[in-house]
């Protein structure tokens, strides 16, 4: 690989402004699937029957069809009845509704862990419902579901590469671009698998970080 | 907005997508189950040079989008004299990249396997390949074939990536559907059913072999 040549080429700049994209974007659709997987989480466990089933359908169609038919669907599609929405809008849209659905998996199974001497412990001491859970519930399903919440960034790192497949210009579509310009294939993905590796090694080290402290509380 | 008679019309092209669907699961996940091992193995190896190379080909698998390993293999591959078809391109990836994570499958249910069972199997002066055969893989097995379950139901929803390769899959199929004849909602929707069918009814047979095989339905028989 010549790199004088590259950076001749000016193709360095061009992907880092790609995978600041990628960033921004795993950014958002984090904080999106974050907030959705809570409330999904919840409602799963709601006492009424017709909530619980719902959302349980939601959950099995987002995880049992693929992430790049959903955002297909949200881009080709929507358009179709009316609804037309900006590319980077359906993106977070697409993948923050897909994760929401893994995600929430996650949330009820920290929130079932809890034991119910803990439900029973909150009871005798006359908290509400919504102290039970601020207080005494959340702070320790919270410990246990960061490593999954973890792992589920590094997988939504990787997502973020189907968008390029709906015209966004992230870092795999701007490698795309690069190649098509330069004609240097071999350099330029290489260049994208390093750029990926680079950002969601990191996210790795956070797990296992995550697991250590979970497992202190256990 | 939604015409069945146009659906019918497509299904036939969609089904022959289904079969190299089918085909690219089953072909990756053979090879995913092949390299899993191998690297479960290399991890436990005493070389380390080879345990080093286990980890960091597992980290940067599962730290790499399988879309840009796709176009790694299928675009850079050729300017080396390394030419395959875009098919065998997409199981050769998808098995490498499953691979990595199925590796943590096998490592798991080799460690839940007690040491007094290692101990006994040695005492007894058994070599190697009775060792694993005879004693270790028999209940090492059995705990994995759900998980592994999971991980053939997630390697069927990653393969329509194939289609960004030319792979005429279901969802290839589908847009190759759509690019013809501007429709995009039939074959959209005929793909996501498709795969959600399959895939709940692939997840209603891996939870019924976890009932079977987990460690506390054994303990209740």
């Amino acid at each position: 690989m010549d790199l004088n040549q590259l950076l001749a080429l000016d193709v360095l700049p061009q992907l880092l402004k790609g995978a600041a994209v990628t960033l921004k974007l795993t950014l958002i659709t984090a904080v999106l699937a974050f907030v959705l997987s809570f409330v999904v989480g919840f409602l799963r466990l709601a006492p009424n029957v017709w909530v619980r089933r719902v959302t349980t359908a939601y959950v099995e169609i987002l995880r049992g069809t693929s992430a790049i038919v959903q955002l297909f669907y949200l881009f080709f599609i929507l358009p179709a009845f009316g609804i037309s929405l900006p590319p980077t809008t359906t993106a977070v849209l697409g993948l923050g509704l897909n994760l929401s659905a893994y995600g929430s998996e996650i949330v009820r199974a920290g929130i079932l862990a809890i034991g119910k001497g803990q439900h029973e412990g909150a009871a005798a001491l006359g908290l509400t419902r919504v102290q039970t859970y601020r207080l005494v519930i959340l702070p320790q399903a919270l410990v246990a579901m960061l490593p999954s919440f973890g792992n589920l960034l590094i997988e939504l790192v990787k997502a973020t590469s189907l968008v390029s497949l709906i015209t966004i210009t992230e870092l795999t579509f701007s490698g795309r671009q690069m190649v098509v310009t330069t004609g240097k294939t071999m350099e330029i993905w290489t260049l994208v698998l390093i750029l990926y590796f680079v950002m969601a090694y990191p996210l790795t080290w956070i797990v296992r970080g995550a697991e250590r402290y979970a497992a202190r509380y256990r | 907005m939604f015409s069945f008679e146009f659906l019918i019309r497509i299904l036939p092209d969609l089904m022959r997508g289904l079969v190299v669907t089918v085909q690219a699961t089953f072909g990756g996940f053979a090879l995913a189950l092949v390299v899993g091992l191998l690297l479960a193995l290399g991890r436990r190896s005493g070389v380390k040079p080879l345990r080093l190379f286990c980890d960091g080909y597992i980290a940067f698998m599962r730290c790499t989008p399988l879309l840009v390993q796709l176009y790694f293999v299928f675009y850079v591959m050729p300017s080396y004299g390394i030419r395959f078809s875009a098919l065998f391109t997409g199981i050769l990836c998808l098995g490498l990249h499953i691979g990595a994570y199925i590796a943590e499958v096998y490592r798991a249910g080799i460690d839940a396997v007690p040491d007094g069972q290692w101990e006994a199997a040695k005492s007894l002066g058994l070599k190697p390949v009775p060792l694993w055969l005879r004693v270790i893989l028999p209940q090492a097995l059995p705990p994995m074939i759900p998980p592994l379950g999971n991980f053939l139901i997630g390697l069927f929803k990653e393969t329509p990536l194939l289609a960004a390769i030319t792979v005429v899959d279901v969802f290839g199929a589908a847009n190759n559907v759509a690019g013809l004849s501007y429709r995009y909602n039939e074959p959209y929707t005929a793909v996501a059913v498709i795969l959600l069918s399959v895939s709940l009814v692939a997840a209603y047979f891996v939870r019924k072999l976890e009932r079977r095989y987990s460690p506390d339905a054994k303990r209740s028989r």
